[in-house]
């Protein structure tokens, strides 16, 4: 731990990366072609190629297909390489590097259907995996978007999809656990491909449908509601292809028409996840343990350590998981890396320096305009060109160039020295959505010496050769009509001022279960002050009613072991019995106070992670309330852990699934319940193997790993009936022969008949469901709720552990019902997020935020009373009360501008001069 | 130039010393790699294939929210 030396080995790229710009004049000439690996080898590249249209780093480099490497042929790269960027004597080199930490984000591989001869999947040209159809659907992908069959390159209308393509199942060369992410991507597809072609009829041949993520319920409802749209419940097989048409067809049973066979155009295998291929070399190089499955092993209680001190897993390696997951896993993983290397942090990392900035407010506008091709993305559409010609005759504008992609490396670098070479001060590049680039063209300005809000994107591409990619001849009009506009308001920007904000070192962390207590413990290890903040009298939340886990867990060992690390953490300060009754304050400088314990405090930090986890609801259904013998499932852990016989002594127990959850009420599913009582079933069985056990489902959710345990209850003769949420199980006292039951009656759609069961104990899979007092304190922090009143992150895939709100992170099942590892590993990861803020002196915030003109004030309040981050403040002046915006606190986002009745308040960067200079651009004709 | 970029990379000159190795550049790598070094570390990232980006660049749209994967 502490000091690796590692070996690697890079491989030739046979381009010098310096020297490459990405022009792939080297790929028109490249007379070789074959299967591009990215679009899966549905369609050919050139043996020199660059990797895809957006690859980092956007330089070229030859495949092994080369006739120079093969045959010592060609070479005709070489001579059409204007930067004289090729070297095909490269060789492979060996580099050594020393480091102290070792994160294996190494992913996942795609399971491999041409091993199963079932699937036709190699043999049949229609048949294609969930990853080929990926590509077919992309704009960039083998067929620019178009989805076509590859047998005839016409549009399949009538498409299959087959789910658990190698997953749950335990015959040899498939995976006996779920992939967890194929039934979501699916529904994806499926309404990707409606948005492709509205008349498509597609079916889903499914199992159990797994949409048990954060707005997974809703998005499987959509895409099932769509026109022509069919979910069918079946075990399938692809059986034969028309030699002819190259039609695939389907083999199918359903309960009412029983086995058919239908004819489709295309069949997608929705393919699960395997470990990386090299599971095993990985393994034996860095001294870790693996699963039986390949996967790395690791703690339940830390999903992030690997076996092996000082190497860490996040994202796939550590088990199917979305982007999400990998996302938070990622930063989880930094922060156990800064744990381990705190007292040298900064040591071996540089400042980046720009040059100082020269004042051109006094000159008369100097507009530089670049034009991205974006590949083909525009320059497909758009004359580029003539577009360029254009630009030129604009008013101001004294510099004009096309660019193939401004966003790459050697073009950014490219704006810098032209912006110093032609003494540009304006700047616009007419490319894409500002929301991805900005930054980083505004940086090339930076470079250059100029402020960088002297930058102004046009969008041509979303806003233009996207939308209207059929008309060219009007998007090259309309792409000019939109970079006119860009060229006017260039003329009217200001040079705004950044802010440097110093930030407090310490963090509050609300909520004090395993979620809460991980984050504070992992923060404080890098010498943070944690405020933590328990509205209980005891820490431990919802963890305090959990006993076991399927994975082993002693649940209140752990969380004894865990509250004793806090209690005698030197810089975690425990709140209990506490409530926030005042958050003020804004990134790297909030103030929060509290009552508690301790009385009131006022705090101040700079980082706030809430980690107010979730309740449980109360069943109204099924004498829940009325007839002891009717128990939550968290009611019946607690009483197998008290080893009450009424519960262990039964003889036949039923467990009704779903109770409260994906109804109307409450349309989301609770993700843990059918693990929890497929755990609760193992354990009874384990005490009583004599017990029948019945559990009563909608779709069993055990995603991921899971599965196994679902297999095993079913081996172990647990009976797991389905029924339709139209038809729920009823549930009424009775008389069993003599014996007092709970008689539950329902229809059993396999064998085609009412049942009725005899129970002893009815257990009910009771909702997750939000606190009621997240309002307060989405309110309190100034961070929003989603649909579900969960609280709702920065961004679903990309920020999953931020708050739109800076400085706020989100962890543990007050983000959405998650189980114990899961609500670890997010921990782990609001930390690691936190520590980005944390660890640095100063935070920067944006110089375009709202000011008031304060003689056109009145002082009416309206800006105060829409401003969701509470920016607004009145101070008394000599002429009456006056708004002030706190630009530290301001998002910019310009509520205020439209309300206020008098013009006083405006949005830096989006004054109403520079506006309406567009909109007169925009009516002006040139 | 050429040491422009190396601030931007966060490389110091001395040597093939850092303090983490990222092993994978795909999203899961990628985010690692920034946090880690946006806290001040300095990160060595490996991929094996020409580009950073993994198997999410290959994906056209995400769900729940059909954003855009790349």
């Amino acid at each position: 731990m502490g000091d690796f030396q590692v070996t690697l080995n890079r491989k030739p790229r046979y381009v010098i990366e310096d020297r490459c710009t990405g022009c792939t004049t080297c790929v028109e000439y490249c007379p070789v072609e074959y299967p591009d690996q990215f679009n899966q080898e549905i369609s050919e590249n050139k043996a020199v190629h660059i990797f895809f249209a957006q690859a980092i780093p956007l330089i070229a480099y030859i495949d092994e297909s080369c006739l120079y490497l093969k045959e010592k042929k060609c070479r005709i790269c070489e001579n059409v390489c204007k930067a004289d960027a090729i070297d095909l004597g490269q060789k492979a080199q060996k580099m050594e590097i020393k480091v102290a930490a070792i994160v294996l984000a190494t992913g996942y591989d795609t399971y491999d259907p041409s091993l199963k001869n079932e699937y036709g999947y190699g043999r049949m040209t229609n048949v294609v995996t969930s990853m080929d159809f990926e590509r077919l659907l992309c704009a960039t992908g083998p067929y620019e978007g178009e989805i076509l069959r590859a047998s005839d390159r016409k549009h399949p209308h009538k498409i299959a999809w087959i789910q658990c393509v190698g997953s749950r199942r335990v015959t040899p060369g498939d995976n006996s656990y779920c992939s967890a992410v194929c039934c979501s991507y699916t529904q994806k597809q499926v309404i990707l491909t409606k948005d492709h072609d509205a008349d498509a009829k597609l079916t889903v041949f499914h199992n159990d449908i797994r949409s048990y993520g954060k707005d997974f319920e809703r998005y499987y409802q959509r895409a099932e509601e769509l026109s022509d749209v069919r979910f069918i419940r079946s075990y399938t097989t692809v059986s034969r292809e028309d030699p002819e048409t190259k039609n695939v067809f389907v083999r199918y049973a359903t309960a009412d028409d029983g086995v058919q066979e239908e004819e489709f155009d295309m069949v997608v295998l929705s393919v699960g996840l395997n470990p990386p291929a090299d599971y095993q070399g990985l393994a034996d190089k860095f001294g870790i343990e693996l699963t039986e499955h390949g996967f790395c092993l690791a703690s339940p209680t830390n999903p992030i350590e690997t076996t092996s001190p000082g190497v860490y897993v996040c994202g796939a390696f550590q088990g199917p998981m979305d982007i999400p997951e990998s996302v938070y896993t990622a930063s989880g993983a930094g922060t156990q890396c800064g744990e381990l290397l705190n007292y040298r942090r900064g040591e071996l990392t540089r400042e980046r320096v720009y040059p100082a900035e020269k004042d051109v407010s006094q000159e008369k506008p100097k507009i530089g305009v670049f034009v991205c091709h974006c590949g083909s993305n525009i320059g497909r559409v758009v004359d580029v060109p003539s577009t360029v010609e254009y630009a030129l005759s604009l008013p101001n504008v004294v510099y004009a160039q096309e660019q193939l992609f401004s966003c790459a490396t050697n073009s950014a670098r490219e704006i810098t020295d032209t912006i110093k070479e032609k003494g540009l001060n304006r700047v616009v590049v007419a490319a894409c959505s500002p929301r991805t680039l900005e930054p980083l063209f505004r940086d090339t300005l930076r470079e250059a010496g100029l402020n960088q809000y002297y930058y102004d994107m046009a969008n041509i591409r979303e806003h233009c050769s996207w939308c209207h990619s059929k008309e060219k001849e009007e998007s090259t009009n309309k792409a000019q009509d939109i970079i006119r506009m860009s060229v006017a308001r260039a003329g009217h920007l200001k040079p705004l001022q950044e802010m440097d904000l110093p930030v407090n070192k310490a963090a509050l962390v609300v909520g004090g279960g395993i979620a809460g207590m991980t984050s504070a413990l992992s923060m404080a290890n890098q010498g943070h002050e944690i405020h933590l903040v328990e509205k209980e009298n005891d820490l431990g939340g919802m963890a305090r009613r959990l006993h076991y886990t399927l994975d082993g867990l002693d649940v209140q060992g752990y969380l004894d072991g865990l509250v004793r690390q806090v209690y005698r953490h030197p810089a975690i300060h425990v709140y209990t019995n506490a409530e926030v009754t005042e958050a003020t304050g804004y990134v790297g400088n909030f103030v929060t106070k509290l009552s508690s314990d301790r009385g009131p405090s006022e705090i101040k930090h700079g980082a706030t992670v809430v980690a107010v986890g979730v309740d449980v609801y109360t069943p109204t259904e099924y004498l829940y309330g009325q007839d002891e013998r009717v128990l939550t499932h968290l009611e019946l852990e607690e009483r197998i852990s008290q080893g009450d016989e009424a519960v262990t002594g039964a003889q036949t127990l039923v467990m009704i699934q779903c109770v409260g959850c994906r109804n109307k009420d409450r349309n989301y599913c609770s993700r843990v319940c059918c693990s929890e009582s497929i755990k609760n079933a193992l354990k009874l069985k384990e005490i009583n193997p004599e017990m029948d056990i019945y559990i009563l489902f909608r779709d069993i959710r055990t995603y991921g790993m899971l599965e196994d345990y679902y297999r095993e209850a079913s081996a172990k003769d647990v009976k797991f009936i389905r029924y339709e949420p139209e038809n729920p199980p009823q549930v009424e006292a009775a008389e069993e022969e003599g014996r007092p039951v709970l008689q539950v009656s329902l229809m059993d759609y396999v064998l085609g008949q009412e049942l009725a069961i005899g129970a002893d104990i009815v257990t009910l899979a009771a909702a997750v469901i939000p606190r009621e007092d997240n309002k307060d304190i989405s309110q309190l922090f100034k961070v929003s709720l989603g649909p579900d009143d969960f609280f709702k992150e920065a961004h679903v895939k990309l920020r999953p552990v931020d708050f739109a709100t800076d400085g706020v992170y989100l962890c543990g099942t007050a983000h959405y019902p998650k189980h114990i590892p899961e609500a670890i590993n997010q921990a782990y990861g609001a930390a690691g997020r936190a520590l980005t803020l944390l660890s640095n002196d100063i935070v920067t915030v944006s110089g375009s935020v709202c000011e008031v003109a304060e003689d056109r004030c009145m002082g009416c309040g309206a800006c105060a009373q829409v401003c969701t981050y509470g920016a607004i403040e009145f101070r008394k002046t000599k002429k009456g009360q006056k708004a002030v915006v706190n630009p530290v606190i301001c998002k910019g986002d310009g509520l205020c501008n439209a309300k206020c009745p008098t013009g006083a308040i405006f949005l830096k960067h989006f004054t109403d001069d520079e506006l309406l200079s567009q909109i007169d651009a925009m009516s002006a004709t040139a | 130039m050429e040491t422009e970029t190396a601030q931007l990379l966060k490389i110091p000159a001395d040597g093939n010393y850092g303090d983490v190795m990222v092993l994978g550049g795909g999203i899961s790598g990628i985010q690692a790699s920034l946090d880690l070094a946006t806290a001040g570390y300095k990160v060595y990232l490996v991929e094996k294939s020409p580009a950073i980006g993994g198997h999410m660049s290959q994906l056209d749209k995400t769900y729940p929210t059909n954003d855009c994967s790349m």
